[in-house]
């Protein structure tokens, strides 16, 4: 407390005492008495009475106007009363609010005295006995010596490293030797540089690099990942327009993982020109003759032509179809000789290859017809009708699963001779090169009885398989040798007819094979495979494909030889035969010959089906084809 | 036939190879620690051939390192520095939680820290090894020097970057060694020449950076501090070629002329010198002093295995090099204070050309915008005020254009408020088959020496050719029509099949080359189907690439045509 504030609070106890009130409470908040009649109580204990105060706005705002002491009257707050402050009290206030000492008399500058100064004084400040320890080595010194004698000793505590003297960058290559390639560097690959920017980069590009609506649209919606473009091209009018680029500290992170995160690799990239992969073959022109135009038409049934068969002579064309008719065609005119109504739609008609025999296997549902068209030599088809019916019963009758009769009344003038009635659909009919036998397909599931041998002459059948694999899809008899070829959904098994034993299984590599042919030689053979292949087995070589030709783009229907040219067929879905040059060598080292020679497209394609059958001309190199759309058509 | 059967994954490439966890297990050391090692030392994860194999039969997705790289990686000095710090770190830590304030101090003192010189060293055993990679380092000190001075990385280092890329732009300025330079909607790309060595780099346009939150600093730091020793070394070593000073400091008379004309505006002595430096307007001083006379022709030798067509070849270029690098020699450039200064200040002053500015825009500016001998004026506005007669009011790109094309190109084109030509990469090469914008064609022509057609002329040509697909399209029409006929004809045959008409015969008119090329295109396609599998799926990728080029070009084409319409509509 200072000298003023002394005086001060001296002052103000005075005043107080001259009127002798004085509140006992202590300093304690005034509010708590708010809701009393009295304020405290005084040195007697008498309760000391708030004065009655009934003052409102309006007496307090006259007393503001009329009594010139109101400015300077205050109200006590211990004692409740109005008290109005002398001249010396309002100066007091004056001065504490100037921030002046409340003594007037108080001089603040005054000069001061240096106790400890820099004269020197020839006794002590004080007389105080020096401490012991002043003139003692310290303890505590000395141990906090020793630890650092001790830390520098075990090296925990470094001297001040001296400044380094080498200047900052110097010529590292100075000695460089071009030699010393590291071991480890014959594995190095290094980075890739930064592809470098293109045309759409700049600030200002050509209006062609600029993206369209749609573009940019697409753009924005790609995954970032695969933009093809990591920026959306602009154009601004001048550099000055020219924003930041918002990703340039992305792009620079990403090159740095990159470099130190991305697995590298040695990869060779193939620079090979497109056209040195294309295998170089003989040109189809040095391998004529094949038919190259489509040259005829036979219209006339009016549904699917299921199948086609040509005379061994090559001058008649039968065909079968869905709507239950077979049509014989001459094959040079077009026209249609005959029409041969069966009982069903027509799966297979076969000619018998033999020339002396003129008679036509047609199946349909399960029966098979052996028809004798009547076409051709008289002498021919007399001397047929004659052979069916020179026929004598044996004396036992076996007890065969394949009903015999011969057609009468209408069916015979129609043509119909023999009537084989089948225990389950017939698929397919095949000729063997004599002419007297003759291989039927009933395709089935796990039975035995899916293939059946016929003999004409003797009017016998037979069951050639004890037990079937799978599901027969067709059967072919060897042009030469007595073996029979089974084709099943995946495999072409090949028999021996006299030994009675499987020779060869053939791998067809393929998921349902379709059809099957086999060449005239007898050592190849080719495979149609719905899933759009076509095999080609050298039975000399082995069981796996020669070659496998994706030459059509749908399920292949059929497939043919030709009986001397070196071609064959294929017949598509796609509505296209492709005529292949397929030259088999008598050297045994040659491997054969495969040349696609020529596409031919004329069918069109209904109900999702295109060409159903091929076949090849006996003699002259041209492909008959029968299609959905219920034509047959000739090729030269 | 005895023997211990062999195990699987004991030996072969299932040994060579270890993972990156292993990797650092062997090293122990943190992934941070491991990847900064990896970072510096340059080692990387190779991709091995079979991956199952290495992988010891699993397939799932691993990254791999060559054991021989992490072996080479355990002797390595900075790893015991890693530790070290690792240690300080702690220590200092401790010293802090205690209050020991001058353990603090002296623990400072001590910091250790580490070198990378010798990491250079055995990275680039020659200098060419360190010019080779020196592209990303270039990209990344200029990247780092535009940073501002907080938060991202130390001021040390943003100071440090700032110096090397100044240091690197003088001497390319000295050299006249740039080549090619493209203003991208990224930044600027510079491409030069050094040593035989093409190296490009990227420098951001001057803004401030909206730093990504995405992107871990201390990654692009690591690559920094190596690159910025890469860049010191190098930096020195092609000084010390030039017989230049380093580091690098003005020449008498341009230390002269900045010391008169702006000592006052800058405070700091050391600043305003790096600050003149970065001007790039004043030559550098030489420890020998050139000789400007010597201009001997350097005799040419054949070098081994190269012929006199090469040879002759060769010199060509140089020539032009030569020349090119005299593109602006004579010039007199002033910049107007809107244009990008130190790009167009570094490209004036690589091509010989005499450059300057505003005396407030920056310090080291040598002439005034009313000095007489200016030719070009850069401004990058629409209209100027004050025109003085005798010199070229142009946009910035003519400079960029000029050099990328080496030759003077006219400068009506670019006069203000003219919109500009496209501004075209320099960098593409056109091969067979590609898009060759008119722009380009143009300019090429131009660099023939061949007179600017007129564009009408242009026009022309190109309506010729639609021109010409017309008469083809209608060829084909007609063939079409002549096919409908047929048909109908064949139809109407059919209708009345009896009544048989004897019409005269028409002559076959045979295209014969048409023919022949059909022959040849069914050849081919029955040639196609007898292809190996393997080959044909090879053959049909790259027939699918180069069909995608050709549809591209032809979009290209089509799109430049349909906005030429358009702005011809437009007006």
């Amino acid at each position: 407390v200072s000298d003023s504030n002394f005086s001060l609070l001296v002052f103000i106890t005075f005043s107080v005492r001259s009127q002798d009130i004085r509140n006992t409470v202590g300093n304690i908040p005034m509010e708590w008495y708010k809701d009393y009649p009295h304020i405290g109580y005084d040195l007697e204990g008498k309760k000391i009475f708030k004065p009655i105060r009934n003052k409102d706005e309006l007496d307090e705002f006259l007393d503001k106007m009329e009594n010139p002491d109101y400015w300077r009257t205050v109200q006590d707050k211990m004692t409740g009363a109005d008290i109005r402050l002398s001249d010396e009290q309002v100066d007091l206030v004056h001065r504490l609010q100037q921030g002046k000492f409340g003594d007037v008399n108080f001089n603040e500058y005054e000069p001061a005295i240096d106790f400890f100064s820099n004269e020197v004084m020839i006794h002590p400040v004080t007389n105080r006995p020096q401490d012991k320890r002043s003139f003692i080595p310290s303890l505590i010194e000395k141990e906090k010596v020793g630890k650092l004698v001790h830390a520098i000793k075990m090296g925990w505590i470094k001297p001040r490293r001296p400044k380094e003297t080498t200047p900052q960058y110097y010529d590292l290559w100075a000695k460089e030797d071009p030699n010393s390639i590291l071991g480890r560097h014959k594995m190095h690959v290094p980075a890739p540089k930064m592809k470098l920017p293109g045309h759409e980069e700049s600030y200002n590009p050509p209006p062609e690099y600029l993206l369209s609506e749609e573009e940019r649209l697409a753009w924005e919606q790609q995954d970032p990942e695969y933009r093809k473009l990591s920026f959306l091209p602009q154009k601004f009018a001048c550099l000055r327009a020219v924003p930041a680029y918002s990703r340039f500290i992305h792009e620079r992170f990403e090159r740095c993982l990159d470099l130190y995160l991305c697995p590298r690799q040695r990869k060779m990239r193939v620079n090979v020109n497109p056209e040195d992969l294309i295998p170089k073959l003989p040109k189809p022109k040095d391998l004529q003759p094949f038919p190259t135009t489509q040259s005829l038409v036979y219209r006339g049934h009016s549904s699917l032509v299921r199948s086609i068969s040509v005379s061994p002579s090559g001058q008649w064309l039968v065909s079968g179809s869905d709507d239950c008719t077979v049509r014989f065609w001459e094959v040079s005119t077009a026209r249609c000789l005959k029409t041969v109504e069966v009982g069903g739609a027509v799966k297979g008609v076969a000619w018998n290859p033999n020339p002396s025999i003129c008679l036509v296997a047609v199946s349909y549902d399960d029966t098979v017809v052996l028809l004798n068209p009547g076409l051709g030599d008289r002498l021919v088809c007399t001397a047929t009708d004659q052979l069916i019916s020179s026929y004598e019963e044996p004396e036992e009758v076996m007890d065969q699963s394949v009903q015999w009769a011969v057609a009468e009344g209408e069916g015979h003038e129609q043509g119909h001779r023999l009537i084989l009635k089948h225990p389950k659909t017939v698929r397919q009919v095949t000729w063997h090169g004599k002419g007297d036998y003759l291989a039927c397909v009933m395709p089935d599931n796990g039975s035995s009885l899916q293939v059946v041998i016929h003999q004409v002459s003797k009017r016998r059948t037979q069951n050639p398989f004890r037990k079937n694999k799978g599901l027969v899809q067709c059967v072919s008899f060897h042009p030469i040798r007595p073996y029979f070829f089974v084709a099943t959904q995946r495999y072409v098994r090949v028999y021996n007819l006299i030994k009675q034993e499987l020779t060869k299984k053939l791998m067809a590599n393929c998921k349902w094979i379709s059809s099957m042919a086999i060449h005239p030689g007898g050592d190849n053979v080719i495979c149609g495979s719905y899933d759009c292949r076509l095999a080609w087995f050298d039975l000399d070589l082995s069981t796996k494909p020669y070659k496998v030709l994706r030459h059509h783009k749908k399920a292949l229907r059929s497939v043919a030889y030709h009986r001397h040219y070196p071609l064959f067929a294929s017949g598509s879905d796609d509505g296209s035969v492709i005529v292949c040059h397929g030259m088999v060598y008598n050297d045994l080292l040659q491997n054969p010959l495969i040349v696609p020679v020529k596409v031919l497209k004329g069918h069109t394609i209904t109900h999702d089906l295109g060409v159903l059958d091929v076949t090849f001309h006996p003699t002259q190199p041209w492909v008959f084809s029968s299609g959905a759309d219920g034509t047959v058509r000739l090729f030269t | 036939m005895g023997g211990l059967q062999k195990k699987k994954y004991e030996s072969g490439s299932a040994t060579n190879y270890v993972s990156r966890n292993k990797a650092r297990k062997k090293l122990s050391l943190s992934l941070a620690d491991f990847r900064r090692l990896c970072i510096l030392k340059g080692i990387y994860p190779h991709e091995p051939k079979h991956k199952k194999k290495v992988n010891k039969g699993s397939t799932a997705p691993r990254t791999f390192y060559l054991l021989k790289d992490i072996r080479f990686l355990l002797h390595e000095p900075v790893v015991g520095k890693f530790r070290e710090y690792k240690i300080f770190v702690r220590k200092l830590r401790k010293a802090y939680g205690k209050a020991e304030w001058s353990g603090v101090k002296r623990m400072k003192e001590n910091k250790p820290v580490y070198k990378l010189d010798h990491i250079i060293k055995e990275r680039y055993p020659t200098f060419i090894d360190a010019l080779r990679d020196v592209d990303d380092a270039l990209s990344m000190c200029f990247l780092f020097s535009t940073f501002a001075r907080t938060g991202k990385c130390h001021v040390q280092t943003i100071q440090l970057c700032r110096r090397l890329g100044v240091e690197w732009m003088n001497y390319i300025i000295d050299l006249r060694s740039l080549r090619k330079v493209f203003l991208s909607i990224k930044g600027i790309y510079y491409q030069a020449e050094v040593l035989g060595q093409t190296i490009t780099w990227i420098v951001p346009y001057q803004f401030a950076h909206d730093h990504p939150t995405d992107v871990d600093y201390r990654v692009m730091a690591t690559f920094t501090e190596l690159y910025t020793t890469l860049l010191g070394f190098v930096n020195f070593r092609l000084y010390q070629t030039l017989n230049l000073v380093y580091p690098p400091k003005l020449d008498g008379q341009g230390e002269f002329n900045l010391k008169s004309t702006c000592e006052e505006d800058y405070a700091l002595e050391s600043e305003s010198y790096s600050e003149k430096l970065s001007a790039l307007s004043a030559s550098l001083a030489r420890t020998v002093p050139l000789v400007e006379d010597e201009e001997a022709e350097p005799d040419h030798f054949p070098a081994e295995g190269e012929d006199l067509e090469t040879m002759e070849a060769r010199e060509k270029i140089e020539l032009e090099q030569n020349k090119q690098k005299k593109l602006f020699e004579g010039l007199k450039f002033f910049l107007n204070r809107e244009v990008p200064r130190e790009s167009l200040a570094f490209l004036i002053r690589c091509f010989g050309g005499q450059v300057s500015w505003d005396k407030s825009l920056c310090i080291g500016s040598t002439y005034d915008e009313t000095d007489e001998m200016i030719t070009h004026h850069i401004v990058d506005r629409p209209t100027i005020n004050k025109q003085y007669i005798n010199r070229y009011y142009i946009q910035p790109q003519w400079v960029y254009d000029c050099v990328n094309a080496k030759i003077l190109l006219p400068v009506e084109e670019y006069f203000l408020g003219v919109t500009l030509p496209p501004h075209l990469s320099p960098f593409v090469e056109e091969s067979e088959g590609d898009y060759v914008p008119p722009e380009k064609l143009k300019l090429l022509a131009l660099q023939r020496g061949e007179k600017p057609r007129e564009e009408t002329e242009e026009e022309e040509e190109e309506d010729e050719d639609d021109e010409e697909e017309d008469d083809q399209s209608e060829e084909e029409d007609e063939s079409e029509d002549e096919a409908n006929l047929a048909e109908m004809e064949e139809k109407r045959a059919q209708g009345k099949r009896l009544s048989v008409k004897v019409t005269p015969g028409k002559v076959k008119q045979e295209n014969r080359m048409r023919t022949e090329q059909e022959e040849k295109a069914e050849e081919k396609r029955l040639a196609i189907m007898m292809m190996k599998k393997k080959e044909k799926y090879l053959y049909d990728k790259i027939m699918f690439g180069k069909k995608r080029n050709v549809r591209e070009v032809k979009k290209r084409k089509r799109n430049r045509g349909a906005r030429k319409n358009l702005f011809i509509y437009e007006s």
